[in-house]
């Protein structure tokens, strides 16, 4: 007469687990199925019919897809390394301030609240070539007397967008840092001091270390959403001019909606859903590294 | 004595040259949000200047006023779309949170087999770029009636924020003693009494700030709204940007005034709980 009674810690995961499988996991296994078929919005019945793999190959033999692709993977290196390198500078010249820190990381928080589409259309008018804030600044300090085309040429634009992304997630780095900073002990400087050792000796051998985890914190935490830029690129350029700016997420989403090619579309989603998951896995990975070098040191 | 000078001399010269840089960094920070906000006190005409007019001359409430009327540039229904945005960003939020204290509780405070591969599990499905995800979902949803509803973006936002919430309030709750809740059970509580009377009330600061987080999310999301809301029934705010815009004009001044409005809740929200946020985020790392 015993009834099976689950342990309590899956009675309480249970919720998290159901919502989840219901909202994420079976819309992406419907989505992993419609990629082997040469599924149209306009024509449901295409969702029966099995083609194999044949939109995977496509895409494979796409240069559009490729040339995306390797957009990505360059957006995203970039922007990464450069908003850990900006927020790590930013948030060591806030630690060395002694007065008004707080209102200054609070002004830190503002690119946070932006909604990733507001940034995009923000930043799609300072970059305007006509009335933008950049050319206008340019002009007016005589720098440059053309209107530089800053959203229709495929370098700059991509440049602008870069901007954009930065602007916008630069300050999760630099808060999450200058809480590591915070957490760095004195005096392990204080004796490296004594010691003498240069200031940059001190920062490499002491502070780094320390601030390492926080760094892959907020490395993880991007990662998780690094697809976020598609709101910003999506307003700034749409993948435009002429596919110059195209990121896999907009090509999925041109795809998907404006062609209705959903078979297609899921098949480049999958792609970019794996791309996803290995950056995440990559940083939670280096975080269980870095966390338990901490654990040893402390 | 002159060495003395020399290096008294190059302290002030760093000191300067950190201020600077710093104020220069806060200024990046700060101009195009500040840009924003004055742009929506500004005739279009002002905005669209060229030369451009830095020093406003004439600031007015005509945007706010169009917005609010809806009798502007192609009449935005401005406040259903606030209205929109609050009932699916509070209700999501609400029951992210309570999906999100059970799972974390979990992590927190039982070990189990495999916890840490449900953990990683849990995470990446908030890893899922949003648009590969709506492709799929928009299907469903299409299927199931749920498309241009606030349930069906309810329903998503709650899928979208619980790992989040889950990884925030197991920072929180790791940080309760174990011993006060053993010792409220000692004292007679139930489990259930003694969390909600004694754990409960020691992380709620954590649990308030897991909450914004979850809310800003759902506030300022963009990519799945877009693809699963078609008519001003259900539209958010971010979605309502786009209304704005037309094939080859965009109402500047009309679209800052919305934008203003989408920030102030979260700019005050974000201000509550700064503090909080950091410390859960750093916490829910360092010590998992």
């Amino acid at each position: 007469m015993s009834r099976f009674r689950p342990p309590p810690w899956l009675v309480l995961l249970l919720p998290a687990i159901i919502i989840l499988t219901a909202v994420v996991m079976i819309p992406l296994l419907l989505s992993l199925y419609s990629s082997f078929t040469p599924y149209r919005l306009t024509r449901p019945e295409t969702l029966y019919k099995w083609i194999g793999t044949f939109n995977y190959e496509k895409a494979m033999k796409s240069a559009h897809f490729w040339a995306a692709f390797g957009r990505t993977i360059l957006l995203l290196t970039i922007a990464l390394n450069l908003e850990m390198l900006m927020g790590l500078g930013l948030a060591l010249l806030v630690n060395k301030v002694t007065y008004g820190q707080r209102a200054l990381r609070t002004v830190m928080m503002f690119p946070m609240m932006f909604s990733p589409i507001l940034v995009g259309f923000q930043f799609k008018f300072i970059f305007n070539d006509n009335v933008g804030l950049v050319n206008n600044a340019l002009q007016s300090l005589g720098l440059s007397n053309v209107a530089i085309p800053w959203l229709v040429d495929g370098q700059l634009a991509f440049t602008a967008i870069l901007v954009a992304e930065m602007w916008s997630s630069t300050s999760v780095f630099a808060i999450l840092i200058l809480a590591g900073l915070f957490a760095v002990p004195r005096d392990p400087i204080e004796a490296a001091k004594v010691d003498g050792c240069t200031p940059w000796q001190s920062f490499r051998h002491i502070t780094l270390p320390y601030i390492m985890p926080f760094i892959y914190i907020a490395l993880a935490i991007r990662s998780l959403d690094v697809a976020r830029a598609y709101d910003i690129v999506q307003i700034m350029t749409n993948g435009g001019p002429a596919r110059r700016t195209e990121l896999l997420w907009t090509l999925i989403g041109r795809t998907g909606y404006v062609d209705a090619k959903m078979g297609y579309a899921n098949a480049m989603g999958y792609i970019s859903i794996f791309l996803a998951i290995f950056f995440t896995i990559y940083f939670f990975r280096k975080l269980n590294a870095a966390r338990s070098e901490l654990g040893m040191a402390g | 004595m002159n060495e003395n000078l020399l290096h008294r001399i190059r302290g002030r010269l760093l000191k300067a040259l950190h201020f600077v840089t710093l104020f220069i960094a806060m200024a990046i920070i700060c101009v195009p949000g500040l840009w924003v906000v004055l742009n929506s006190f500004r005739p279009t005409v002002e905005i669209m200047a060229k030369p451009p007019v830095w020093v406003p001359g004439e600031l007015n409430l005509d945007n706010y006023r169009a917005m609010f009327g809806a009798v502007g540039e192609g009449g935005v229904p401005v406040l259903q779309y606030f209205t929109n945005s609050l009932i699916i960003s509070v209700t999501s939020t609400l029951i992210a949170i309570l999906v999100g204290m059970a799972g974390g509780y979990a992590f927190a405070r039982y070990r189990f087999k495999g916890k840490a591969s449900i953990f990683i599990g849990l995470m990446l499905t908030r890893a899922v770029p949003g648009v590969s995800l709506s492709l799929p979902l928009f299907i469903v949803m299409a299927k199931t009636g749920l498309i241009d509803t606030h349930i069906g973006l309810i329903l998503v936002y709650v899928a979208l924020n619980v790992p989040f919430t889950i990884w925030l309030i197991d920072g929180f709750f790791r940080q309760v003693p174990v011993e006060l809740a053993e010792a409220a059970e000692i004292d007679g509580c139930t489990r259930w009494q003694a969390f909600w009377k004694v754990e409960f009330p020691v992380a709620r600061a954590g649990v308030a700030s897991a909450g914004i987080f979850a809310f800003l999310t759902s506030w300022n999301e963009y990519a799945l709204a877009s693809q699963l809301t078609r008519s001003t029934f259900s539209k958010t705010m971010p979605v309502g940007l786009r209304d704005f815009t037309s094939e080859f004009t965009i109402n500047w001044g009309g679209m800052c005034a919305l934008a203003v409005l989408m920030i102030i809740p979260a700019l005050i929200l974000t201000f509550l709980v700064q503090k909080h946020l950091i410390a859960g985020l750093t916490f829910g790392g360092v010590k998992g």
